[in-house]
């Protein structure tokens, strides 16, 4: 059992507010991603919770009780820096074992428990090496297997993929998303990859300028992002934004004039909005769709071809539209297209830029991985 | 964090060696731009330099070598070399008293140094205030100090609280003499060291103690050897302080050759043969030491 809970926290460095009143919920075996732009204070809120630096204000609660004042090591957590941390001075079983020999575990069990964890990691070929004789993949094995050793309640990780290079990343993230079910620990991780954020979290917590601009499950986000900042961190290519005009607001939804004079009504609740709203249109490149009905329009400038996606930049007026679009297509640069999309797939935001509530949930905006599990565990494995 | 600090820096050197290589590369080779002469003319430089720092050390040892006549004379290179100031000095006092003194002293003040400046840099280091570089700045400036300017007030405490002429009294005054230094240099290696690393060990349920001992000083140790060299040369050559607060019981090597020099006149090869004496066992020691000292000196430097 590991549940965290932060309580109005609030970080300041003299006159500079890092973190402004933060309430978040960690439930037990949850992977909690904190997401953000740098010096957003994701990694500050990290540290807060690790203990590294003290809250100006507000709880830290860890399985209830109030950890405010406990020292770091006393908080039942371990943390995975960013830069691995490692001691260069000791060999790799030492580096495992330190926090043993500090806590004056004797030597026969200290090796045990190294050992256990090398095997998980698949480090136990390396265990008489120094750091410096290993390279940057393992060097992120040994710190997540000092964490492991600690056989902490809450594992903290503080951007622990940045400095592998891409393919090494990709793999270290299945790794971790596997270490999580083995080891079914609650754990956090602090990145400012929104793919990262994606594909590994339960629960994805946005923060910008020290406050929480939305949590929720990964699907939620994607599908029901609460302002437009949100709406343009998750997904990559990000989302594009158009200004629309309000047309009318009904039960329906709100029916928009789009740029080429077209109408569309957004499956969204306009109730509140004033007749003169000033509206943006929301829409992700992959919802949209080239068709030579389309209500938009506009030349493309470039074309991006992966093979089985092709990107298309396409100059709408002012502004640059991007769609992802089927690898087949057979457009060149410069053409005129027209595309569209399904309204259901659009969002709204006021001139504050919040979303305009969808009417309709989406069905997967619920889901996370927790469920996939408990999925498979109830149907008798 | 510290390589993405010295990025800048790396790409500046780099792009100013480019620079030097198209300016050296494209013009025609004049003789002052061509790399072989601008060698040559450094090396120049340096044996130079070297030979001036070099030539009154020399000159020392040999005139310990040629008898007190022979060491008024016109100077020359050509003479009969004897040991007959070195038996003379041998004779008269007992160098291994001198000798034992300046060893006490001197790695003992090091010693003392080097526990108070460790803690203190580590704050400052890792603990910085905004006061900080104002205290760093502040403890410098009092190396600007004349010594002698002090001299009076501190003779008078030492007389009053009976430390005149023992070597405690020699390990005080050195030891404030060099912690401006000695903080000064730790101060500047341990901001090198990664606070991840710190924080790590933290985690990890080390004490400050613990992280000092196990963490700190093992990965800055080049650093630390070469400040605690540093301060023993210092203490061994310093002889302001140990000709006026000391006469017989705690006085060092340095004491011992300014022995030579008063009461029956100016004996050169006497006095040359005893400071030849009096500085061997550092000459030895920073000879021996001076890989670790370079190391130690270009220690952040490098990285």
């Amino acid at each position: 059992m590991a549940t965290l809970q932060l309580k109005q926290i609030t970080k300041s460095f003299d006159d500079t507010h890092v973190i402004k009143g933060i309430d978040l919920e960690v439930n037990d075996k949850e992977f909690v991603v904190f997401v953000g732009p740098s010096g957003c204070g994701k990694s500050t809120l990290m540290r807060m919770i690790a203990g590294l630096e003290s809250a100006t204000s507000g709880d830290i609660l860890i399985d209830g009780q109030r950890m405010n004042d406990v020292a770091p090591a006393d908080r039942g957590l371990a943390m995975v820096f960013q830069s691995y941390a490692l001691y260069p001075h000791m060999t790799v079983e030492d580096n495992m074992g330190f926090s043993m020999r500090l806590a004056k575990v004797p030597k026969e069990q200290r090796r045990q428990k190294v050992l256990e964890a090398a095997k998980i990691l698949q480090l136990e070929p390396l265990l008489d090496r120094k750091p410096k004789a290993l390279s940057g993949g393992q060097r992120q094995r040994v710190a997540i297997g000092r964490a492991i050793v600690r056989n902490p309640s809450i594992f903290l990780f503080d951007e622990p993929l940045s400095n592998l290079d891409a393919a090494l990343r990709v793999q270290m993230r299945i790794e971790l998303a596997r270490l999580h079910e083995e080891l079914d620990a609650t754990m956090i991780y602090v990145t400012h990859d929104q793919i990262e954020a994606m594909t590994m979290a339960d629960k994805i917590v946005v923060l910008q300028d020290g406050v929480v601009e939305q949590m929720g499950s990964p699907m939620e986000l994607y599908h029901h992002p609460r302002n437009r900042f949100v709406a343009g961190f998750i997904g990559s290519p990000k989302m594009n934004f158009l200004d629309v005009e309000l047309d009318e607001a009904s039960p329906e939804g709100v029916r928009i004039r789009l740029p080429g004079g077209d109408a569309c009504t957004v499956p969204v609740d306009g109730r509140d909005l004033a007749a003169d709203a000033r509206l943006e249109l929301g829409i992700r490149p992959e919802h949209l769709q080239l068709d030579d009905q389309g209500p938009l329009s506009g030349e493309i400038q470039v074309l991006e071809r992966l093979g089985g996606q092709t990107s298309l930049y396409v100059q709408m007026g002012e502004l640059m539209v991007t769609i992802m679009a089927d690898g087949d297509v057979a457009h060149r640069v410069h053409d005129r297209v027209r595309f569209g999309f399904e309204p259901v797939r659009a969002h709204l935001f006021d001139s504050d830029a919040m979303a305009l509530p969808s009417l309709h949930q989406h069905p997967l905006a619920g889901l996370t991985r927790q469920d996939h599990r408990q999925a498979t565990e109830s149907s008798g494995l | 964090m510290t390589t993405s600090r010295n990025k800048p820096d790396e790409a500046a050197a780099l792009s100013l060696t480019d620079q030097e290589a198209m300016a050296t590369g494209n013009r025609p080779p004049s003789w002052l731009a061509s790399a072989g002469t601008k060698k040559f003319g450094i090396t120049v430089l340096g044996w130079t330099v070297a030979l001036l720092i070099f030539f009154p050390i020399f000159w020392m040892v040999l005139t310990g070598f040629k008898t007190e006549a022979a060491a008024i004379a016109d100077p020359s290179l050509i003479f009969s070399p004897t040991l007959e100031s070195y038996q003379a000095v041998h004779d008269r006092t007992g160098y291994a008293r001198f000798a034992i003194n300046s060893v006490v002293v001197a790695f003992g003040s090091t010693l003392l140094a080097l526990l108070i400046a460790i803690p203190s840099a580590y704050s400052m280091a890792f603990l910085p205030t905004k006061r900080t570089k104002g205290t760093l700045l502040w403890m410098l400036s009092t190396k600007m100090l004349p010594p002698v300017g002090v001299l009076v007030p501190i003779y008078l405490l030492f007389r009053d609280v009976g430390l005149l002429d023992t070597r405690t009294g020699l390990i005080i005054v050195y030891t404030l003499m060099n912690l401006p230094i000695v903080v000064w240099m730790l101060y500047t290696f341990f901001k090198d060291m990664p606070k991840d690393i710190l924080e790590a060990g933290r985690m990890d349920g080390a004490s400050t103690f613990q992280e000092v001992f196990f963490l700190l000083l093992p990965l800055t140790l080049p650093g630390i050897a070469s400040t605690g060299l540093l301060s023993v040369i210092l203490s061994w050559n310093e002889a302001f302080w140990s000709l006026n607060l000391t006469s017989s019981n705690a006085a060092p090597l340095t004491a011992y050759i300014a022995s030579f020099s008063s009461p029956e006149g100016l004996f050169w090869a006497k006095l040359s043969a005893a400071s030849t004496m009096a500085i061997a066992p550092i000459l030895v020691f920073g000879w021996l030491t001076q890989k670790q000292m370079v190391r130690g000196l270009t220690f952040g430097a490098v990285k």
